[in-house]
């Protein structure tokens, strides 16, 4: 068994699983600087504190849940619990090349940055313990389960040919149709819609937008879970979606006003989250397509969003979900095997089914994600509430959660 | 009589307005950091999607104490060297004052307010 590990591909996974929890800190500031300076560490804090909560939950019983022998194609199975077994010799099913106890951590990585996602729709007036309590309901509930539908030995998704490269339906709609359904329950937030709340601190944003897009080339080409050149496609096309949807959204701004750097900020991210799910199965022509597309879709969501009064506050849905929902649909028309051998062709490859299977999954996800995320806030609300009281919320988290203040 | 003035400037005449002040001879004044609105309510920002309305905007706020004898000197000055035409130029607000005293000396009034080669000094010359 071990003379089948690549040195080479064990070494570019090991850089990858980094450059993915780097993602975590990134967001944590791409959020930190939207919120107002009085919620700045409470929003930091509710990133952050997932690389331990999920760094835990994912050894403990995580990633069996995910990865374990599949149940029924709905549940991994407990033999992996506490990473039993799971450990210098590879997994065939997953990754022959590479260490199981590395494509573990790898994929530790996602489980630990997609709740923190969803937090963009709650800050600011958030109970700690209740956000505590639904994240870890949330990973084991919503994204382990789909994780292994997707990604999973004999999942039923994948067993029905989705192609989701890097997590456009595991991550990004279920982060963002889960923040939608969060927002819906929890209500805005003190003010809203009555007085402009502004962000902080953007600069902060735009730094953790250029660390995103870094730690991205490891969450898409690292998902080719080898050195070789799907990896190398699946970081051109993520570079060129950002690319483009940056310059559209850009433009966007323009003719609404002047180019907004917390604008341009935000199309990257939206361009990333949109070629995730095709990232390695889509050239880089097809993905300047994705790109230019995933932008005016979250811009509009947003102003829909907006128009609807709907403090879903760190636009979540728009710029994930929404995203991510064209990037899973557009992965079904753009496929090609000239890309990637072991893959299917997309619809504009003479393959229409794959569209529907795109389809299917993305109807399935957001089903998922939703109806389970607004039953768990709810039954939330309904017994320990999710708001902090109104004059904690007006002193802000920061004080009134955590007892410190970001700036003195 | 002792008065003061709190002007309310735009952020980006302060070093002007500091200028136009010093140049007459007003040697002692505080600064702040403010925000408010007059008649004209605000601006629009650029947000993440379209753009916003913001009220309140960050103004600078002078307060000057000094003599009857040197305000209109002092609010020529001002004026000049705060002025643009456009709406936001700001605001001055001109009041009496009951009595100033200098902590070190604890000279009082008038006596109080005299610093060498102030403004008082140079019409004296």
């Amino acid at each position: 068994m071990n003379a089948q590990i690549s040195t080479g591909d064990t070494a570019w996974i090991l850089v990858c699983c980094s450059l993915v929890l780097l993602m975590t800190p990134a967001l944590a500031f791409f959020y930190g600087g939207m919120v107002r300076r009085k919620n700045v560490l409470s929003t930091l804090t509710m990133s952050y504190i997932f690389m331990s909560v999920i760094g835990v939950q994912w050894v403990l019983y995580g990633y069996s849940l995910a990865f374990g022998p599949d149940i029924g194609g709905l549940i991994g199975g407990l033999d992996f619990l506490g990473f039993a077994g799971v450990g210098a010799q590879p997994n065939a099913v997953y990754a022959k090349n590479i260490p199981h106890q590395l494509f573990a951590a790898f994929q530790m990585m996602f489980a630990v940055i997609t709740p923190a996602l969803i937090t963009g729709a709650f800050v600011e007036r958030v109970k700690f313990k209740s956000f505590l309590l639904f994240s870890l309901l949330w990973a084991t509930l919503v994204y382990d389960p789909l994780c292994h539908w997707v990604w999973g030995q004999s999942g039923w998704l994948k067993e029905m040919g989705v192609l989701d490269f890097a997590g456009g339906t595991v991550v990004h709609i279920a982060a963002g149709f889960s923040a939608l359904a969060f927002a819906l329950v929890i209500g805005p937030r003190k003010g809203y819609g009555s007085f402009p709340i502004e962000p902080n601190n953007i600069p902060l944003t735009v730094l953790g937008t250029g660390l995103l897009w870094v730690g991205w080339f490891g969450f898409n080409a690292g998902s080719a879970l080898g050195a070789n050149g799907v990896a190398v496609n699946a970081l051109v096309t993520t570079n060129t979606s950002a690319a483009t949807a940056g310059l559209v959204w850009m433009l966007l701004s323009w003719l609404d006003g002047r180019p907004s750097t917390l604008g341009i900020a935000t199309g990257m991210v939206v361009g990333l989250a949109a070629v995730t799910p095709a990232c390695g199965y889509v050239t880089p022509w097809a993905a300047m397509v994705i790109g230019a597309v995933a932008a005016p879709l979250a811009y509009y969501a947003i102003r829909f969003r907006e128009r609807r009064k709907l403090d879903e506050s760190l636009d979540v849905w728009a710029c994930h979900g929404m995203a991510s929902t064209w990037g899973t649909l557009a992965t079904g028309l753009f496929a090609t095997v000239a890309v990637n051998a072991d893959a299917s062709n997309g619809l504009f490859f003479g393959n229409p089914s794959q569209f529907a299977v795109q389809l299917i999954a993305v109807i399935v996800t957001i089903v998922f994600a939703f109806g389970m995320t607004y039953v768990l806030a709810k039954a939330l609300d309904m017994s320990i509430g999710l708001r902090v009281s109104p004059i904690e919320e007006e002193v802000g988290l920061d004080i009134s959660s955590h007892g410190e203040r970001s700036y003195s | 009589m002792l008065k003061k003035i709190e002007a309310i400037i735009r952020e980006d005449k302060v070093n002007d307005v500091m200028d136009g002040l010093s140049a007459i001879g007003i040697v002692g004044l505080s600064l702040f950091e403010v925000r408010g609105h007059g008649r004209q309510g605000g601006v629009q920002l650029v947000g993440r999607a379209g753009t916003y309305q913001v009220n309140l905007l960050p103004k600078i706020q002078i307060n000057i104490v000094l003599n009857e004898r040197n305000l209109e000197a002092a609010i020529e000055a001002i004026l000049q060297s705060a002025y643009t035409g456009e709406p936001g130029d700001g605001i001055i607000f001109v009041t009496p004052v009951e009595d100033v005293i200098r902590i070190r000396t604890r000279e009082r009034g008038t006596e109080a307010m005299n610093y060498p080669g102030d403004i008082d000094e140079r019409k004296k010359k």
